[in-house]
């Protein structure tokens, strides 16, 4: 899927290389320590701005957020559900 | 008394009331008292000794809260790690303190198998979390947090030999040098800041806090403390990553105490229409680290109508200092308070004399939560601790700057060497131009504070590339977000072709200072 790709290349130029190198696409972004509160903004905001959609408050959860799947899953349905 | 006693006492006079709700799960004071026990009961088998170091490196869980209690337990000293700490810090506070087992989380094995090697006083780890993530050759080595639980017969706890003169933690701060210091705090220490705290905050056994700051923070960790002591409950998260999660985790469980610093009210004030929400049950906001910008004490009343909102200030020698009463606020939003009940505090000149209102001097804390002195370095808290008014007694000089206005209320100035107070933390700059000049390519770095309204102070960072090289921001903030915790990457970089020098030819800072009072970051 096209969104993992996209999601992946903007975490590994953003966040700590080391650990996002590694990243495989179900590992949590929390507990491998590669996001905090600002990187969740900076990730919303790239998601945001790609794809021209709105993420609401109520949405800014582990569930939508989490994971490299999680991020691709949630922007499919956000697309979907625009369209 | 001891710290644990805490624990032990609410656990007597409320066994089944819940003490820690963490994620899904619900733990009673019996069920985490039961569980220390049997932790402690572990350790001390595996060769434990009273004051022997114990370090706990993962993020907020029950499984840490566990381990501290069973850690004071089995009479040895607790260390709670920063979670986001890098190896080679780990392995350099490991080794500092001579720690001989540590508890962990297989997420932190990255970080880990960097350290392990280069700390070989370490007897054996206890992991919890996914063992299938463990390599063979670490697994024969260590033991897995359930297996430790599983079996039914135990052995009974021995009774404790320690006083209330033992260490319980030693809190590791940044050091001047560039390496963290210890701070080592006794039980008797760490109870008397607890009770003095509690007293001001009048914490009943109906209270329920909500934390999520990391245990490694004193500020977070004495949540955990301070509602055992008062038979509360606390409502333990990892972070405020998700704050939408943290908002109905409030509602939900019905929170009446709210610890945060600046930056969290900064990201709860930019969430849309909070009115929604039914806040009701909450009782008071605690606030440290820097003063709250008068706006947003105006918008957490409006969001938060039934809190009291207390703005106070410490350091990890001694923990807190000093608060300022909910009612002050408004007449002087700035100031951080005067000294906590069963505390003394003064303001000296360099002289050491004390200095009347409106003088700036150095803050001086004389009180039980005054810690025993850094570990393993004499001098640096001979440097620290001087002679106080009884024979025998020392007092703290915090190194903090501070005015008084004329009915005792303090305020802070600024520090007195060169450390940096952001986010509550202190932060070396020697730490972080040396962080800086691990990349390739830097060929000069200077580190200095700038003046913030959230963090207090932000981290700013000159650097001058080596010739033929070019740097890039972005570059520099990964390279050092790998390098330090989170709370030590610099805000601010500016890349320069050079730097101005003093008459010994070091990096002339205080200009760059002026420079900044001048024109802004």
């Amino acid at each position: 899927m096209v969104f993992k790709e996209e999601v992946l290349r903007f975490i590994r130029e953003n966040f700590v290389l080391d650990e996002a190198e590694k990243l495989q696409e179900n590992d949590s972004l929390l507990e491998k320590g590669i996001i905090d509160s600002t990187g969740v903004l900076e990730l919303v905001s790239f998601i945001e701005e790609k794809y021209n959609i709105t993420v609401e408050d109520e949405e800014l959860i582990p569930e939508n957020l989490d994971s490299i799947n999680r991020i691709a899953e949630f922007i499919k349905r956000k697309l979907t559900n625009k369209a | 008394m001891l710290l644990q006693n805490f624990l032990e006492e609410s656990a007597y006079k409320f066994p089944k009331k819940e003490a820690l709700i963490c994620g899904e799960e619900r733990w009673t004071y019996e069920e985490i008292n039961h569980k220390s026990n049997q932790l402690a009961t572990f350790l001390r088998d595996q060769g434990i000794c009273r004051g022997d170091r114990v370090a706990i490196f993962m993020d907020n869980s029950v499984e840490s809260v566990i381990s501290l209690f069973g850690i004071l337990k089995a009479d040895a000293v607790f260390l709670m790690l920063s979670p986001t700490l890098k190896p080679l810090k780990l392995a350099y506070i490991l080794n500092n303190c001579q720690a001989k087992a540590l508890v962990t989380h297989a997420s932190k094995l990255n970080v880990l198998l960097d350290a392990f090697e280069a700390t070989p006083t370490i007897q054996f780890t206890i992991f919890s979390g996914d063992k299938t993530k463990i390599p063979g050759h670490y697994l024969s080595k260590s033991t897995l947090w359930d297996e430790i639980f599983s079996s039914s017969c135990f052995s009974p706890l021995v009774p404790c030999c320690n006083i209330d003169l033992d260490l319980a933690t030693i809190i590791y701060t940044s050091g001047s040098t560039g390496n963290p210091k210890g701070v080592m705090l006794t039980h008797l220490n760490m109870i008397s800041a607890a009770t003095s705290i509690t007293t001001y905050l009048e914490n009943v056994p109906e209270d329920i806090i909500i934390n999520v700051l990391p245990l490694s923070f004193d500020y977070g960790l004495y949540q955990v403390l301070m509602a055992f002591k008062f038979g509360g409950t606390v409502v333990l998260e990892k972070s405020f990553t998700y704050p939408y999660e943290v908002i109905k985790k409030m509602v939900k469980e019905k929170v009446t105490g709210f610890p945060g610093v600046p930056t969290i009210f900064a990201i709860l004030l930019q969430m849309d229409d909070l009115s929604r929400f039914d806040f009701s049950s909450l009782r008071y906001i605690t606030n440290t680290a820097a003063p709250l910008p008068v706006p947003y004490i105006k918008r957490l009343r409006e969001i938060f109508p039934h809190a009291r909102l207390y703005s106070m200030y410490g350091l990890t020698e001694c923990k807190r200092v000093s608060y300022l009463p909910p009612e002050e606020i408004d007449r002087r939003p700035q100031s951080v308070g005067r000294g906590m009940p069963n505390e003394e505090v003064w303001i000296v000149d360099e002289s050491g004399k004390r200095v009347g209102p409106g003088v700036v001097g150095e803050l001086v804390v004389r009180g039980s939560n005054v810690m025993r002195g850094y570990w393993a370095d004499p001098e640096a808290t001979d440097r620290v601790l001087k002679p106080g008014i009884l024979p025998g007694e020392k007092v703290l000089y915090t190194g903090d700057l501070f005015k008084m206005d004329e009915e005792g209320f303090l305020y802070f100035v600024g520090r007195k060497d060169d450390m940096i107070k952001t986010k509550g933390e202190r932060v070396s700059p020697k730490e972080v131009e040396e962080a800086i000049h691990a990349l390739e390519g830097v060929a000069e770095a200077a580190v200095i504070p700038v003046p913030d309204e959230i963090l207090g102070q932000a981290i700013k960072a000159y650097v001058v590339p080596k010739n033929g090289y070019s740097l890039k921001e972005k570059e520099l903030i990964l390279h050092c977000k790998k390098m330090l915790e989170d709370f030590a990457v610099p805000k601010y970089f500016e890349i320069r072709d050079s730097l101005p020098k003093n008459a010994s030819g070091k990096i002339d800072k205080l200009l760059l200072k002026k420079e900044i009072e001048r024109n802004g970051q």
